[in-house]
């Protein structure tokens, strides 16, 4: 074998590697969709939407579950949302380029890579062990913490590719410099802040080890935050363990619902972020 | 500086204030972020530190994990995390790096960006959904096609029998493992995207203009232009493997003792406090979990943080 032939060999052997590491890669997607469809479809109806948590052996839907969950990710965005926003705009219109701005950039970044069960451990010191419950106040607490960074990290980012033009203009104007990101920086990218808000949330509404000790769950259908509360993730826990079959087929669909809701707002969100490139 | 120039005669009063607020709001914002963590380390801290206490270094050394008689030893679920961190990481890397290079280098560009978004997606899949699929599909399928295979095979004292020994369910380190290296590769795989493409075309079009193959590209140019930033994705991969906490409870099989097998039964530190720590039947259990969430918060922190630091070039 002449060296020219050696070496494209070697390539070829290579190239026949990379696509066999991506066909494995994505037949594990479909492998997971698949089992989530065939398992989760069938017992799709619209008592899911309509009835609270069964006992075993009995009829009965997720409609506890998923107000819960809608209720806590509403409080966690809300929270995540002002906090992040604010501090992303520091970062990129205040703090670029301070030694502080600097450290708060490492930290955040080091924060939405945090194991989240670490965080319902700290929203557990903090409001449920002070306070001698567990809340839906503390769940939706912990889903701000988790989705805080992401939404500072991406506000920045998007904050730090609107033109200097944009600013100088509002400036040359006469606008103070509160004025010029309030209302001509921000709202030329709200497209982008809407995507920051869509990652934090595709990142929260799956969550379940930081609710496990923050909200607990809860069998009964309960809109009260100072409350145990029910999530989607955390009745799937309880059911996917259990020896109940019909529980087990609720586990499915409550994962099918999730795993469909992530997927939706993770596509919805760089749809968004691509308009915004064409523009 | 002129102050007439800083602020101009028509500014109507209060204005300077409004400014102020904002602009404080805006550093409260970024330094309340510091806070959180500075919270997490202190009330983890605290919260553990009537188990450090009690059981001072002997906490990371011994394996007794027992409620009942109050004695808690750690050295189970931190060995239990290190072998399924680091056996998911051997099986993770070299698959993102393949899929990584193929939509970088090989794929035609049509298939490029649908793939890439794959690959995104199955990285935004919720842990939990991982760890039914481990339990009901993974599981069951390891059991019946390689335990039971191995363990009719080969006499239980024999070198690969005590390898491989373990209860033929499926849930033991090894599937767990697996479980972590299907979680991690989309993510590493995407970040090891982002960071081959930030090499300048110059410079690979120079290699091919000399008639490298592609994969002399990747060998002697791309991956020399990235290599610490390959280490930062690494670590960072190691990162979310340490601290994965659903889909290793799912399948790892809690049990707390040290395991003795790669097919035997263990515990992860997030698995034990997901599991115990709502249960927790005394003051001490409690403060020993918190104490291993500490431990936790430690390892991660120190292998995101290098992470970070060795990213920080790349800008990735």
């Amino acid at each position: 074998m002449t060296r020219a032939q050696r070496r494209r060999a070697f390539n070829g052997v290579f190239v026949v590697l990379c696509s066999i590491a991506t066909l494995i890669a994505l037949s594990a997607l479909v492998m997971i969709l698949w089992t989530l469809l065939s398992k989760g479809l069938g017992g799709l109806d619209f008592m899911i939407f309509t009835h609270d948590q069964p006992a075993p052996g009995s009829p009965g839907g997720l409609r506890n579950a998923i107000v819960g969950s809608l209720i806590m990710c509403a409080v966690g965005m809300a929270i995540a949302l002002v906090i992040g926003i604010l501090a992303g705009t520091w970062l990129a219109e205040y703090g670029a380029g301070t030694k502080y701005g600097h450290v708060v950039r490492f930290f955040n970044d080091v924060l939405i890579s945090a194991p989240s069960i670490l965080i319902g451990l700290f929203v557990y010191e903090l409001l449920v062990a002070p306070f001698h419950g567990f809340s839906g106040y503390a769940g939706g607490v912990a889903l701000a913490f988790l989705a805080t960074p992401i939404v500072v990290r991406t506000t920045e980012d998007i904050l730090t590719l609107q033109p200097g033009a944009l600013r100088e203009a509002g400036m040359a104007l006469g606008a103070s410099r509160s004025f010029v990101i309030r209302k001509i920086i921000w709202k030329s990218a709200r497209t982008g802040l809407l995507t920051a808000g869509l990652l934090g949330f595709a990142r929260i509404s799956g969550e379940t080890a930081p609710l496990l000790f923050t909200s607990l769950g809860n069998q009964f259908y309960n809109h009260n935050l100072s409350q145990p509360m029910a999530s989607l993730p955390t009745t799937i826990f309880q059911f996917a363990l259990s020896a109940y079959d019909d529980w087990q087929r609720l586990a499915w669909v409550g994962a099918l619902l999730i795993a469909a809701a992530v997927l939706f707002i993770n596509i919805v969100g760089r749809v968004l972020a691509r308009e915004k490139k064409h523009a | 500086m002129n102050t007439e120039l800083a602020s101009p005669r028509g500014a109507p009063p209060g204005h300077a204030l409004g400014e102020i607020i904002f602009r404080y709001a805006c550093a409260g914002a970024a330094t309340f972020l510091l806070a959180a963590l500075a919270g997490v380390v202190v009330s983890l801290f605290i919260g553990g530190l009537p188990a450090f206490r009690e059981f001072g270094f002997g906490f990371l050394t011994s394996t007794t994990w027992n409620p009942v008689n109050e004695v808690y030893g750690a050295a189970g679920p931190i060995v239990g995390t290190l072998i399924t961190s680091f056996l998911s990481l051997l099986v993770a890397l070299p698959l993102a790096l393949g899929v990584s290079v193929f939509l970088v280098e090989f794929c035609p560009a049509k298939l490029s960006r649908p793939i890439a978004i794959a690959v995104e997606l199955l990285a935004g899949i919720p842990s939990i959904v991982y760890g039914m699929w481990g339990l009901f599909v993974l599981a069951p399928w390891f059991a019946a096609h390689v335990q039971m295979p191995i363990a009719m095979d080969f006499a239980p004292d024999s070198l690969i029998g005590k390898i491989f020994s373990g209860t033929p369910n499926g849930a033991n380190i090894f599937t767990a493992s697996l479980i972590l290296a299907i979680m991690i590769l989309p993510y590493m795989a995407a970040v090891f995207r982002e960071l081959f493409l930030t090499v300048p075309a110059q410079v690979r079009e120079a290699a091919y203009g000399l008639g490298c193959t592609p994969f002399e590209v990747i060998k002697a140019v791309v991956i020399p232009y990235v290599r610490r930033g390959m280490i930062g994705v690494i670590m960072l991969g190691l990162g979310r493997a340490l601290g994965e906490t659903m889909a290793v409870t799912f399948i790892i099989g809690n049990s707390h003792g040290f395991p003795h097998s790669l097919f035997d039964s263990g515990s992860t530190i997030a698995s034990t406090v997901a599991n115990e720590f709502a249960e927790a039947t005394s003051d001490m259990h409690t403060s020993a979990l918190i104490a291993l969430g500490f431990l936790l918060f430690v390892i991660t922190f120190i292998v995101l943080a290098v992470a970070r630091l060795l990213l920080r070039e790349a800008k990735v």
